[in-house]
């Protein structure tokens, strides 16, 4: 039965199993220590009164020489037995205050809920202290003071979960059938919302056990004869300087059977949502980033500005490691427009972060070259590597609603780059933001400074975040995904304006699109990345004629043009790229490459040089000026992705 | 009180849709809302003294006293009086400040609490200084030094020492900090506010638990926050990383920081009744344990009134200072 077995996983983790225990424990004291040591706990020895721990009262002894030990043991079950009492009455009025909505009418419905919203507000033991001065001082005061106070927050959590219920399906068809509120609640809600409140129910034990203890404490709860931790705890430390040991029994006792019912309680809690964990998450032991001598790869032509070799990004996963980024190069050279393409998990924002050493752990990066500017980025100092890309390399980000701060005005999240940096006063770097946003075309730059993030457009915020690029004096510009988040008429215009800071500043970009149209319009060169790799490096000029690569091919197919019959479904590349731990063997595009062979799927072919300024990554590339159309793949219906071999295959 | 602040803070983002300002929604719901709690509480603390079963006024003088002096008390009280009338005058006393006079000592209610308040407040407002002053920066340290699974150790270990200190109530932590520090050590004074010394014992332990508790939510905030775009966006800029935390990381979990020290005030008035009567603190809390177990009501009464009035005003304050931080969701919410 698996409620039985997800309940089986609350003894399995460490924690819950030790609650399971120490709550068993205190239940069977509850039960049983009465018949056990009765006789000792009622035992006067005037002789032995207020005595220390000795090997026969392990405790020592109370004022009337009573085994204190066994008076703690017994205390069990009237602390516990009043704690449950009071959780049965505040479980039992909330839900009925929780529940009394969904039948009452409106208006009564509405009063209930404000007054529980009231209610809940106030501390607990305000009201328990209110109740226990109207129910008089005593145990059965105590018992519903507090089991009331437990009752608003209680009504809430059920208020809470029907509400949720409420919009369900099944819930909607009964109703649709004519089933009465009441019956609904009875039948549907309240099964459904018992497993939370019991669980509940058993941390809010925990917190009675202790609320007890402190009314019996400040003397309102349970009255003498009459014992519990309490009040076994109040008489020890009246003692304290005698007999220690008498208040830490009960003290321990209170503290141990509270938090063993709250463990109890939260482990159910995070077995019912489903968030105990499994597996364990290990890190493996980080691969030492390189401490490499020079590289035995020609030197970095001059008028280079980035040069990437063999990096790779490396995350752990519950699996072992995985590597999103596969050994991935290329340089980018001063001022020139460099393209990402790829689909989604393709690495391509991975490569950028892991260039602009945005990775953090337990990310981990590694390569043969990481050179910025001159730098070796991975073995330089921090100091170094900060000031150089604090100065040197700009970011624009895909979404751009979230990448600035929400709390703080843009004006002064642009001047701080330049604070920071080239040691402006607030007041100058203040100036030179509103210069920048001048520069990016935002209207009434001066005001616009002052405003935060939400009362910009999504377009504006764009400009801004480029804007923010151009504090310093940036060499190089990443932008990753700039213009996805908008649509297409301002698309056009943050594209113009990189091409813009592009020609004004000498500055190089390295753009990051999904979208092989955005890339092919605004890049001098496109690199074509899949599953971690570069597939293709070709000039802009020659992708629609020249690319080689089947899923280059494929990217271009599916973007739609004028000439797109507008009655077929749009283009879609069949099946879906591998996941970072599942990259197969061979070339990891072969199972959706309609040209791809046994030796395709067996070993992964290196980027290698097709001709001048052009590299490709395939056994089988597409031969030069023939448009290959690939036309099972620009009519397959989604629906396919679940066998693209087959289906491609069959095809062919 | 409501239009003073729909003034001040009208600034630019009072986009108004409806026509009207998302401010004045806001303060009318709000408002409105702290009123019917205030008529509610006042409600609830008039009915208590006639909730007791019995006559509250023998039960409180005892079986031998006098039936003139119990009349003579009845009459002070206006219990003799209907109901309704009762009820009303209860409103138009608590107006002038008239909160009664105590069926015990015969002394004004008000006189009692003004001498008493300043006590508990001291405490209450010292160990929330406290709590904000260790958690804060202790949580955004956990977060920056845990973050991506960093320190699992670490980690593990400041969550079992929170769950630990969280779990011990106030009451036993001042009776071990007072067993271990004033009885051994002598350090510090057992109780009594005497001395200055005598404020650290019981502001500590009101402190440690609220402490443990705060942390650890501050902890998973900041973290929810350094997983955040314009975090990234900081880091990008290259900020050195204090400044990172404190500008961008930090004012981005002002909004749960603020609601927790709404609760945390709010939990104090459960903390400072227990601990003041560990350490015989002079303030309401040892007062209203008194007056229970002497069943002086209107005192009892008056005291739930003024920690009540006390937990509405802090909700309130906190609400309007959480709307001035984040104008967004209020017009949302409204």
């Amino acid at each position: 039965m698996p409620t039985r077995l997800k309940w089986l996983s609350i003894v399995r983790s460490p924690v819950g199993a030790t609650a399971t225990v120490l709550v068993l424990i205190v239940a069977l004291l509850a039960i049983f220590a009465p018949l056990l040591w009765g006789a000792q706990a009622e035992a006067i020895d005037t002789a032995g009164t207020q005595q220390g721990p000795s090997a026969e009262h392990l405790l020592g002894t109370d004022a009337l020489g009573r085994d204190v030990l066994a008076r703690v043991l017994i205390a069990t079950q009237l602390s516990v037995a009043l704690a449950v009492i009071a959780v049965v009455i505040g479980v039992t009025v909330g839900t009925l205050l929780g529940t009394a909505p969904s039948v009452l009418p409106r208006w009564a419905a509405r009063l209930v809920v404000g007054i529980v919203n009231i209610a809940v507000a106030f501390p607990g033991l305000l009201l328990a202290l209110f109740l226990a001065a109207v129910f008089g001082v005593g145990a059965t005061g105590a018992v519903f003071a507090i089991g009331l106070a437990m009752a608003p927050s209680f009504a809430r959590l059920t208020q809470t979960m029907s509400a949720a219920i409420a919009g369900r399906d099944f819930i909607s068809a009964a109703r649709a059938a004519g089933v009465s509120r009441l019956r609904v609640l009875i039948r549907h809600v309240l099964p459904n919302i018992a497993e939370p409140l019991i669980v509940n129910a058993t941390v809010a034990a925990g917190g009675a056990l202790l609320a007890f203890a402190g009314l019996s404490f400040l003397g309102i709860g349970v009255q003498v004869p009459a014992y519990d931790w309490g009040k076994l705890l109040s008489e020890g430390l009246n003692r304290i300087y005698i007999n220690p040991a008498a208040a830490f029994g009960p003290a321990v006792a209170v503290v141990v059977a509270g938090l063993a019912f709250n463990l109890l309680g939260e482990t159910a809690a995070s077995v019912a949502g489903g968030r105990v964990a499994t597996g364990r998450w290990t890190l493996p032991p980080l691969p030492q980033p390189a401490t490499r001598t020079v590289p035995a790869f020609p030197n970095v032509s001059v008028g280079t500005i980035l040069s990437i070799e063999n990096l790779r990004v490396s995350y752990p996963t519950p699996n072992g490691l995985v590597h999103p980024v596969r050994g991935v190069s290329f340089e980018v050279r001063e001022g020139e427009a460099l393209g990402v393409v790829g689909e989604s998990g393709s690495g391509k924002s991975l490569t950028a972060l892991a260039a602009s050493r945005l990775i953090e752990p337990p990310g981990v990066v590694d390569a043969d070259r990481l050179e910025f500017n001159g730098i070796q980025m991975l073995t330089a100092p921090e100091k170094t590597i900060r000031g150089l890309l604090g100065t040197s390399l700009a970011m624009v980000f895909q979404d751009p609603m979230t990448s600035f701060n929400p709390t703080r005005r843009i004006g002064s999240q642009l001047a701080e780059a330049a604070q920071e940096h080239q040691g402006m006063s607030k007041k100058d770097a203040m100036k030179r933001a509103v210069k920048q946003l001048q520069a990016v075309r935002v209207p009434a730059a001066t005001r616009r400074a002052e405003q935060y993030p939400h009362e910009f457009s999504g377009g504006m915020r764009q400009r801004a975040m480029i804007a923010m690029g151009l504090m310093n004096r940036p060499k190089l510009i990443i932008a990753d995904e700039p213009t996805t988040a908008l649509d297409v008429t301002v698309q056009r215009q943050v594209l113009r304006l990189l091409e813009r800071v592009r020609t004004d500043t000498n500055a190089a970009i390295l753009l990051i699109s999904h979208d092989i149209a955005v890339v092919s319009q605004s890049c001098e060169r496109v690199l074509v990345m899949y599953a971690g790799r570069v597939v293709e490096d070709l000039p802009t000029a020659e992708l629609y004629t020249g690319a080689r690569h089947p899923y280059t091919r494929a990217l271009l197919e599916v973007v739609p043009d004028l000439d797109t019959d507008r009655e077929q479904p749009l283009g879609v590349i069949p099946g879906r790229p591998p996941a970072p731990g599942e990259v197969p063997l061979g070339c990891a595009f072969a199972a959706r490459c309609p040209l791809a062979t046994v030796q395709c799927r067996e070993s992964d072919p290196e980027l290698e040089t097709h001709r001048d300024k052009h590299r490709v990554a395939c056994w089988n590339p597409v031969g030069g000026d023939t448009r290959v159309t690939l036309p099972e793949l620009s009519t397959a219906a989604p629906r396919t992705e679940a066998a693209p071999v087959a289906t491609v295959g069959g095809a062919q | 009180m409501t239009s003073t602040m729909t003034e001040t803070v009208a600034a630019p983002t009072a986009a108004s849709r409806a026509g009207i300002s998302p401010w004045l929604t806001f303060a009318v719901r709000r408002g409105g809302q702290f009123i019917l709690s205030l008529w509610v509480l006042i409600t609830a603390a008039f009915l208590m003294i006639h909730l007791v079963p019995g006559d509250p006024v023998r039960a409180a003088l005892g079986m031998n006293a006098p039936a003139e002096l119990v009349e003579a008390r009845r009459a002070a009280l206006g219990l003799d009086q209907p109901l309704i009338v009762q009820y009303v005058n209860y409103f138009a006393k608590l107006f002038t400040g008239n909160l009664g006079v105590s069926t015990i000592t015969n002394e004004p209610v008000a006189h009692v609490i003004a001498t008493r308040l300043p006590a508990t407040l001291q405490l209450a407002l010292l160990a929330c200084l406290l709590v904000l002053l260790i958690a804060l920066p202790l949580g955004v340290t956990m977060a920056v030094a845990t973050r991506g699974s960093r320190r699992r150790g670490l980690e593990l270990t400041f969550a079992i020492v929170c769950v630990v200190f969280a779990a011990i109530p106030e009451f036993l932590l001042g009776v071990g900090l007072v067993y271990i520090f004033a009885v051994n050590l002598e350090w510090f004074p057992i109780a009594g506010n005497d001395s200055p010394l005598g404020l650290v014992l019981p502001v500590i332990a009101l402190a440690i638990g609220p402490i443990a508790v705060f942390s650890r939510i501050i902890r998973v905030e900041v973290l929810s926050v350094l997983g955040q775009d314009f975090v990234r966006t900081a880091r990008a800029k290259r900020l050195a990383p204090r400044k990172i935390y404190i500008r961008h990381a930090l004012p981005n979990a002002m909004t749960a920081t603020l609601t927790l020290t709404g609760l945390l005030i709010s939990g104090m008035v459960a903390g400072t009744v227990l601990v003041e009567n560990i350490f015989a603190w002079p303030g309401l809390g040892t007062m209203i344990v008194q007056s229970i177990l002497s069943k002086d009501y209107p005192v009892v009464q008056s005291v739930v009134l003024i920690y009540g009035i006390g937990v509405l005003l802090v909700n309130l304050v906190i609400d309007i200072v959480l709307a001035l931080l984040d104008p967004r969701s209020t017009i949302r919410e409204s």
